[in-house]
């Protein structure tokens, strides 16, 4: 506890020194250097309140410091749910604050960057750490104010100013939900603090009202369908270092803070809830990922693809939930696991994937794939660790992404029993979802490793691109090789958040690790297993043998070559395959509902020498049915209502006057 | 063997819905017509069963009827047609396919969730044939609405009528003489609908309901 | 423990074994039913001996990734062979992946291909693996929704004991498993590039998906593709008479002569399995590339509505 007091504590000074060192070399060192060893200190304090049951400690440990709120003070605890976040904004920011110490060289604004990058860490410390709706909610702001100016580093650069509107809308809306949702709760038992809402948890109507607000307010931070339309603006907006924290930590707070009051304060949630929960994450999952898919510009397609992740994330949730209503809490803990698992695989390889784009950005200063190409010869080590990342986004064995969504899976086979209807339903249908875009991020991250890292280099920017600097490729190197991890020893993970899940649910997974070789069995062997290691080891060593068997047995020449291209070799890079025609297949298929895409060619008639245009036409459906109405209403209200900026001030008295008399009149009726 | 025998028949039903899913899959007329026999060759099948786990040999009649006319009559007879009318090649959607089977299968899981809570009390072996006859009936309707081609809406109304003596005949004590007699009004109906296909073809060259709708008065 | 393994490494042998003499038995069967002799089964040896005794010819720009895709795609899918209970149950390994696991790895190699289709940056390479990475997306969920129906009635996703519940005769005609079947034939027939998805035997180059994806490669990297692709399809003929069709399979603790006959009937369903996709191949025209999301899709609908079946009526 001390410690991550002290983490939050050290984070506002490095904040205040940020400001005053900002212009020095020495300054970016000092504030990105202290945020990595405190971001160490917080995973290890993270990892020791996971392991504490385990290891003999006693949780929760609550503290309560004088500051804030009349009657409620601060109220902070660490118990295991709030020490697997620790551990993962820990990881995290450790990360990004590595990967920032050389990215941070290129930074041309540093003193726009270096105060804020500390606050927004701390902001998230506190809200995971915190005990009453004050703190929680200062934290939430603190997170979102400090995020809103990274994300304006870069406003002159077009559409970024935008961007952080629509963020600091979103982040106000979305803080303003949870605040009417903790007056609910606060409203049942007297009292902000959540100690005193766990003694009276709300039943019936209040608790269905705090359910749908904590989604609501929750799910618009964590980029839940159809909130999600800040996310693909703001996070490439930011820089890239910031951008791996915004995708891979802040959602994963948003998630901590829907699992808090839904798993923790109200203790579950009925059956048509979780049904919600399922299908809109189900749709986040596969419209998110097809919006990647559609994507030209790097940052935004890795953004739309957290917009999946959290998806998928929320489908284990309401899976968890369906079973927690129903009593089947082996059900239950399943789901939660693989959700915390994906949780935890989602922040290590979203946050390698943003400095990877950071990397190449930095290199040859365009983020758009059509510009891009050929890149592995160029990076050679960065496009490893990338082709790393993006394997295991794309969930594919051994890696972690295959590993979390194999649990889930599972989780959905478990019991088709249900009684609900909705249930029955829903989570056939969710799964299908799942699939779905499990296997269209595959066809994604194909694109996106393809374009952007193989081919030919499509620019002079893209041909003279340099590897970037060490310390940066070590922060993507350290973060591969968890992926790997992760996906093969994925034991150690389910078993260190066994406690934390049998708090929530009541029953805890069988411990792992005592299987033979690491085998995973979520329910029985006899039922299902899995075992990452061996797979790794079996594609390894077959591949290397037989390539070593060929080698030696059968021909061993290589001759280069022109490409053969059957016959017809064009020198040009402009006869490759293009981000946006890799992707016209997938368009064809989906687009049309999805996105209401059409194509039209226009083909010059025989003898006309004008060029051949195919023009393409791709609506974003959820801004022009949903946000572009309720913009246009604001507007026009705004409109009559400035009228009222120019009226005389008898006028002004008179409004006065009357609602005085209307607020008397409804008072006499009342009475 | 009572378990073997409600197999086979959720198996027939089965696979009439899996006919039906495969009838909105088609594009082309006549391969939709050769679905359309398998259709009732299945349908005769699943009826031909029933009379025999039900011991009620004038369901046989109907297998037979299901057999002769909806399998061999009509389709050879709708094939001459198109063939004589030359509209053998496409049919237009409406709708396209990969929505139409998605509505398709919404439309299954409709009438299973509509049809299994209420016929709780009914023994298993109706209770499901009935929810699948219900989503053949379903799935016709949805054929009728999302093709253009007037050849295509009889071939979906003919399905929908299939489905419906399906449900007829799991739900056990269908009379002949209603059964006959429906069959007789449905073969009515389809020479009915024949005949007006050719008098509208030779009229307006096309059976096009998208494009008939402009010959159509009273619209402002 | 030693049998199993014993099973292990035969099965491992066998199915590398057998492989390229399914890919010669069908296009045997192709070119009986043309009127052709064709070629003699064992000619699918021979291409491999002759490619394998190759030099491999790279184009100037490509990365090491283009090198080391053909091993990666060939052990990830020798990999999947190894898990799929082919002739007994009693595979060693059986428990380090289960269906869900089979499916992944195939879905390992296809990405490893594909990125190798595009790492030379020419347009053929693009157009393959834009086209195939658009028939996985509908093909990989259609398979999953198949396995989850398959898990749903065996109450396992590991495929040696749904072999061995599907070979105990308890399960009965069941409509579910009837429509994964048709979704597993689509698929299978998609995934292994066949007629009516795709042609393996074409050489022209707009109608090529698969072939257009690997038209850079030569030598022993073809080679290692080559064998990789027989290998998948016998996964897949392997997979559906392992689900479907199981009589005969060796059970654990079964005496030698069980592991014979296993091996016996295995071959014979295998070999039934590649004439009947002959004479299919035959019978078919080949689709436009745009009718094919079609029919995946219709795999896909038809496995979702087996699994919805099933959550919704154990009967069925």
């Amino acid at each position: 506890m001390t410690i991550v007091l002290t983490v939050i504590l050290g984070l506002v000074v490095l904040a205040i020194l940020g400001v005053v060192t900002a212009r020095l070399q020495a300054g970016r060192m000092l504030v990105y250097g202290g945020c990595l060893v405190l971001c160490l200190a917080l995973l290890v304090a993270g990892i020791e309140a996971l392991a504490a049951p385990v290891a003999g400690l006693s949780l929760p440990i609550g503290l309560s410091l004088p500051i804030g709120l009349p009657m409620t003070g601060t109220q902070l605890r660490l118990d295991p749910l709030s020490g697997f976040f620790l551990a993962l904004t820990g990881l995290g920011g450790a990360g990004a604050s590595l990967f920032a110490i050389g990215y941070g060289r290129h930074e041309e604004e540093p003193w726009r960057v270096l105060p804020f990058y500390p606050l927004f860490l701390a902001g998230m410390t506190l809200a995971i750490l915190a005990d009453d709706a004050f703190a929680f909610l200062f934290g939430w702001e603190a997170m979102s104010l400090a995020s809103w100016a990274l994300v304006m580093t870069h406003h002159q650069e077009h559409g970024n100013a935008r961007a952080a509107y629509i963020y600091l809308l979103m982040a106000v809306f979305s803080g303003l939900t949870l605040l009417l949702g903790f007056g609910v709760l606060a409203a049942g038992g007297g009292g902000y603090g959540f100690e005193a809402i766990r003694a009276h948890p709300p039943t019936g109507g209040v608790a269905a009202t705090v359910l749908v607000i904590a989604l609501i307010g929750a799910g618009a931070k964590a980029g839940l369908m159809p909130l999600h339309v800040w996310l693909p603006l703001a996070h490439p907006a930011a820089p890239s270092h910031v951008s791996a924290l915004m995708s891979g930590v802040m959602t994963k707070v948003a998630i901590y803070g829907f699992i808090r009051i839904v798993f923790d304060l109200v203790g579950g949630a009925p059956a048509w809830f979780a049904v919600i929960v399922l299908v809109l994450g189900g749709i986040t999952a596969v419209m998110g990922v097809l919006h990647a898919m559609m994507e030209r510009d790097l940052k935004r397609l890795l953004a739309y693809s957290t917009v999946e992740n959290i998806g998928i994330i929320f489908v284990a949730l309401g899976l968890a939930l369906a079973f927690k209503a129903n009593g089947v809490t082996a059900g239950a803990t399943l789901a939660l696991t693989a959700a915390l698992f994906h949780a935890l695989n989602h922040t290590v390889f979203k946050s390698l994937l943003f400095f990877g784009a950071g990397a190449v950005l930095h290199a040859t200063g365009e983020r758009n794939m059509e510009k891009l190409g050929g890149l592995i010869h160029r990076m050679p080590r960065s496009s490893a660790a990338m082709l790393v990342g993006c394997l295991a986004i794309a969930a594919l064995p051994p890696l972690n992404g295959f590993a979390s969504e194999w649990l889930l899976f599972q989780a959905i086979l478990l019991r088709p029993d249900l009684p609900q209807w909705g249930l029955k339903f829903s989570i056939p249908v969710a799964g299908a979802l799942l699939a779905l875009a499990a296997a269209l991020a595959g066809a994604c991250f194909v694109r996106a490793y393809g374009i952007i890292w193989l081919g030919r280099p499509r620019t002079i920017a893209a041909e003279q691109a340099r590897e970037t600097d060490p310390l940066s490729v070590i922060a993507m190197v350290v973060f591969a090789a968890l992926c790997l991890l992760g996906g093969i020893f994925p034991g150690v993970v389910i078993d260190a958040v066994a406690p934390l899940v049998q708090g929530l649910t009541g029953a805890r997974m069988e411990r792992q690790l005592q299987d033979a070789w690491l085998t995973v069995a979520p329910i029985s062997t006899a039922r299902s297993s899995y075992n990452g290691l061996l797979i790794f080891l079996f594609v390894l060593g077959s591949a290397s043998l037989t390539a070593f068997a060929v080698h030696r047995l059968a021909s061993r020449g290589v001759r280069k070559a022109p490409p053969w291209d059957c016959g017809f070799p064009d020198p040009s890079p402009a006869t490759q395959y293009t981000g946006d025609s890799f992707a016209q297949p997938v368009r064809r298929v989906f687009g049309a509902i999805v996105f209401r895409s059409h194509e039209t060619v226009d083909m010059p008639e025989p003898g006309d020498n004008r060029p051949a245009r195919m023009t393409k036409v791709t609506h974003d459906v959820v801004w022009e049915t949903l946000y572009a109405p309720l913009a246009g209403l604001v507007g026009r209200i705004g409109t009559v209502m400035n009228r009222m900026q120019f009226l005389t001030i008898r006028r002004y008295l008179s409004f006065v006057f009357a609602a005085l008399i209307v607020l008397l009149l409804v008072l006499a009726v009342r009475q | 063997m009572p378990g073997l025998h409600y197999d086979i028949a959720h198996m027939l039903a089965g696979s009439l819905v899996l006919v039906s899913l495969m009838m909105l899959y088609q594009v082309r007329l006549t391969a939709l017509l050769h679905v359309l026999a398998l259709h009732a060759f299945v349908l005769a099948a699943s009826v031909g069963w029933q009379a025999y786990i039900q011991q009620s040999p004038h369901l046989y009649i109907t297998a037979a009827i299901a057999l002769v006319f909806k399998g061999i009559l009509v389709p050879v007879v709708l094939r001459r047609m198109i063939f004589r009318m030359g509209v053998h090649r496409e049919i237009e959607t409406a709708v396209s396919i990969g929505l139409t089977m998605l509505a398709g299968i919404a439309l299954v899981a409709l009438s299973l969730q509509v049809m299994l809570p209420v016929t709780a009390a009914v023994d298993p072996i109706a209770r499901e044939d009935l929810a699948l006859a219900l989503s053949v009936v379903l799935i016709g309707l949805l054929m009728m609405v999302t093709r253009r081609n007037a050849v295509s809406q009889v071939v979906g109304f003919m399905s929908l009528e299939n489905g419906i003596n399906l449900a007829a005949t799991g739900a056990r004590g269908m009379p002949l003489v209603v059964e006959i007699s429906v069959a007789f009004s449905i073969l009515i109906a389809f020479i009915v609908i024949g005949i007006f296909l050719f008098r509208i073809r030779e009229r307006f060259d096309t059976v096009d309901v998208g494009a008939l709708d402009q010959f159509r008065g009273g619209r402002s | 423990m030693i049998p199993d393994l014993i099973a292990q490494l035969a099965q491992m042998a066998v199915v590398l074994a057998l492989a390229p003499l399914l890919t010669g038995l069908v296009r045997k069967v192709k070119a009986r039913i043309q009127r052709r002799r064709g070629p003699p089964l064992i000619q699918p040896y021979r291409d491999l001996k002759r490619l394998l005794s190759k030099e491999a010819v790279v184009a100037e720009n490509a990365s090491w990734l283009f090198r080391v895709a053909p091993y990666v795609v060939f052990a990830c899918t020798w990999v999947a062979a190894a898990l799929v209970p082919t002739f007994a149950t009693n595979l060693l390994f059986s428990w380090s992946g289960d269906l869900i696991v089979i499916t992944a790895l195939l879905a390992s190699a296809r990405v490893a291909q594909a990125l190798a289709g595009l790492d030379v940056g020419t347009s053929f390479g693009g157009i393959g693996a834009s086209r195939d990475v658009m028939f996985a997306t509908l093909a990989e969920p259609a398979m999953v929704m198949i396995v989850f129906c398959v898990a749903l009635i065996a109450g396992s996703t590991k495929l040696s004991t749904i072999a061995e519940y599907m070979a105990s005769g308890q399960v009965g005609l069941r409509v579910s498993l009837a429509l994964a079947l048709v979704a597993l034939l689509i698929v299978a027939l998609a995934e292994n590039a066949r007629i009516p998805v795709d042609n393996p035997a074409t050489h022209l180059e707009l109608t090529m998906v698969h072939e257009a994806m690997v038209l850079e490669y030569s030598g022993r990297h073809l080679a290692m593709i080559d064998l990789a692709a027989s290998l998948k399809l016998l996964v897949y003929v392997s997979v559906i008479i392992c689900i479907f069709l199981p009589f005969g399979i060796a059970v654990s603790g079964a005496g030698p002569l069980a592991y014979l006959s296993g091996v016996g009937a295995w071959v014979v369903k295998l070999a039934a399995g590649g004439v009947v996709l002959g004479i299919f191949e035959m019978s078919i025209a080949k689709m436009r590339v745009f009718r094919v999301p079609n029919f995946l899709g219709a795999a896909l609908m038809l496995a979702l509505l087996g699994l919805l079946l099933l959550f919704v009526s154990r009967g069925m």
